[in-house]
């Protein structure tokens, strides 16, 4: 591991980012402008579309929803969703939960916090589910699991790839043990998957916590990662309060997870396009076990 | 009773431990230790036994007994490695064709810089995939807590078990009431709303049975002992796609 910086005092990354959003930089209009969460620097809006929503400056890379990342990684006309429809109900009727639900679909515009269909990526057939952290921060209920557990299946009667891109907190404690649940039927469907002999890659993003971490997100054939990505089992909040102690800078980024041999390749939005492509040229099945 | 005393049964420092249960109810058991990739954790148990004439793996997540013990198994918090040695000795079941039996009681997998190093997150996601397809039957019983990830990183099971005076949740209900209304002392107001007793996990379908704990600690042993043989015995007549279908449609059917 690297311990360049173990010893300095640092602050806790999620607490310094939700800050910064907060906070702009003087006299600049907040329409026209935001601040990159990380360099600080003042972007034009408009322009964040055209560099994918990475900073210019630093290579920050934005948060951003499943259809932009839909729109940015899979060919054009390509993506036909599956089970739009599907969404969560207060099974357990757990408190505040329907107003959750609610303010989720207000914010995202989603039935639930994973999109899940086919595509082409540069040609190449596909299955792909994102996961949306405007929806209850992606968390991982019945409805998530449900929907991935379904196209892992359609794409083993299809013989085809699954893409997985990641963002998620975790399980949904408002869905208790249902929700814990998805987690073994997930990887029961990836299992299958791949016991056919078909790829499975994942795309890691910021932040990629608890119960998806510790699931379906590394379980990949291929494990790549957005820069600067939380991956974590535990949030670094959760390891300072048990520990009792701050955490080196870096920790549980997609950078630290690289060099600990947790992931394949980081690779930047800008690039992920081509990089999928190769890869799934690759497995194309021309090969013994096609 | 309300949910939270059960909570709180679950947690006495006087409960069985696993080793509690291996030694009283198999014979000739013999411990393996280590993941043969980084070091032995001692939260997880793993090795071989008889139960009554049948070979069997045994598994279980240690709290331990006395300070030094509990602190020496980390309270029953296991690392990477623990469930990596899991595996190994489950995988060495399926070579030789012996049931396995897991045994649960943690307040959760260990949450530390360790911990996240060594991949925790990793660890229990390869368990969870592994245990899905391994052709001999599994049996996890949750004997006091079963604490999310790291319970269920033992409990992709053809049966799940859970003692009268157990628990198995998402989050723990103090973590969940620090989340819902930042204030740890709602713990037992969280426990309700969390629904994370045997009966409750009954009714939702998550497990199949739940064992009483009635009577002598020695009655629990040969009660468990029963339901052991029987569970097994039924599953051994199944052929491997049969046992693995099912498994699967048991986790498959929770939506």
């Amino acid at each position: 591991m690297n311990l360049k910086g173990f010893f300095k005092q640092h602050k806790n990354n999620l607490e310094g980012e939700q800050k910064s959003e907060n906070s702009t930089p003087v006299k600049i209009p907040e329409e026209l402008y935001i601040s990159c969460p990380k360099c600080k620097k003042a972007i034009v809006k408009r322009s964040l579309r055209n560099t994918l929503y990475v900073c210019e400056n630093c290579g920050h890379h934005f948060r951003i929803s499943a259809r932009q990342r839909l729109f940015f990684t899979v060919d054009p006309d390509t993506f036909e969703e599956h089970d739009e429809n599907m969404s969560a109900s207060n099974i357990l009727d757990f408190p505040d939960y329907d107003e959750k639900l609610e303010a989720a679909y207000k914010k995202s515009s989603e039935m639930e916090a994973v999109v899940c269909g086919t595509c082409k990526i540069g040609g190449y057939p596909c299955a792909i589910f994102v996961m949306e952290s405007n929806f209850i921060m992606g968390s991982l209920g019945t409805v998530v699991g449900e929907k991935i557990t379904r196209l892992f299946e359609y794409a083993i009667e299809k013989s085809l790839p699954v893409l997985g891109i990641t963002v998620s907190g975790g399980a949904r404690m408002q869905e208790g043990m249902l929700s814990l649940m998805q987690m073994a039927k997930v990887s029961g469907a990836v299992k299958r998957h791949s016991d056919a002999g078909n790829l499975y890659i994942t795309l890691i993003t910021d932040p990629t916590c608890g119960g998806v971490t510790a699931s379906f997100a590394m379980l990949g054939d291929i494990i790549i990662a957005e820069p600067d990505a939380l991956i974590s089992f535990a949030g670094p909040r959760v390891i300072e309060q048990t520990i009792r102690q701050k955490l080196p800078e870096g920790f549980q980024r997609a950078e630290f997870l690289l060099e600990t041999g947790f992931i394949d390749d980081i690779i930047a939005r800008k690039d992920q396009r081509d990089y999928l492509t190769k890869i799934l040229k690759i497995h194309t099945r021309t090969g013994r076990n096609s | 009773m309300s949910r939270y005393d059960i909570v709180k049964k679950s947690r006495a420092s006087d409960r069985l431990t696993s080793l509690d249960y291996i030694t009283n109810i198999f014979t000739d058991f013999c411990e393996m230790h280590g993941d043969k990739r980084y070091r032995d954790d001692r939260a997880v148990i793993a090795g071989i036994a008889m139960l009554g004439e049948i070979p069997v793996t045994v598994i279980g997540l240690e709290k331990g007994h006395g300070t030094n013990d509990k602190i020496s198994r980390n309270f029953g918090a296991a690392h990477p490695e623990g469930y990596r040695k899991a595996l190994r000795q489950m995988k060495l079941a399926e070579k030789f064709g012996r049931p396995i039996i897991c045994f649960v009681d943690t307040s959760g997998a260990y949450c530390g810089i360790e911990a996240e190093q060594r991949g925790q997150g990793q660890a229990i996601a390869e368990n969870l995939y592994e245990m899905m397809t391994l052709k001999v039957p599994i049996i996890s019983v949750i004997i006091g807590e079963g604490g999310s990830g790291g319970a269920l990183g033992l409990a992709v099971s053809d049966e799940v078990w859970m003692l009268e005076n157990s628990y198995y949740s998402v989050i723990s209900p103090e973590g969940c009431a620090s989340i819902l209304w930042k204030d740890v002392s709602r713990a037992e107001e969280a426990a309700e709303c969390l629904k994370l007793t045997a009966d409750d996990l009954l009714e939702q379908g998550v497990i199949e049975k739940k064992i009483e704990e009635d009577g002598s600690d020695l009655r629990l042993y040969i009660r468990l002992k029963k339901e052991f043989l029987k569970t097994i015995s039924e599953k051994m007549e199944l052929d491997t796609e049969q046992l693995l279908n099912a498994r699967y449609e048991k986790f498959r059917k929770i939506k």
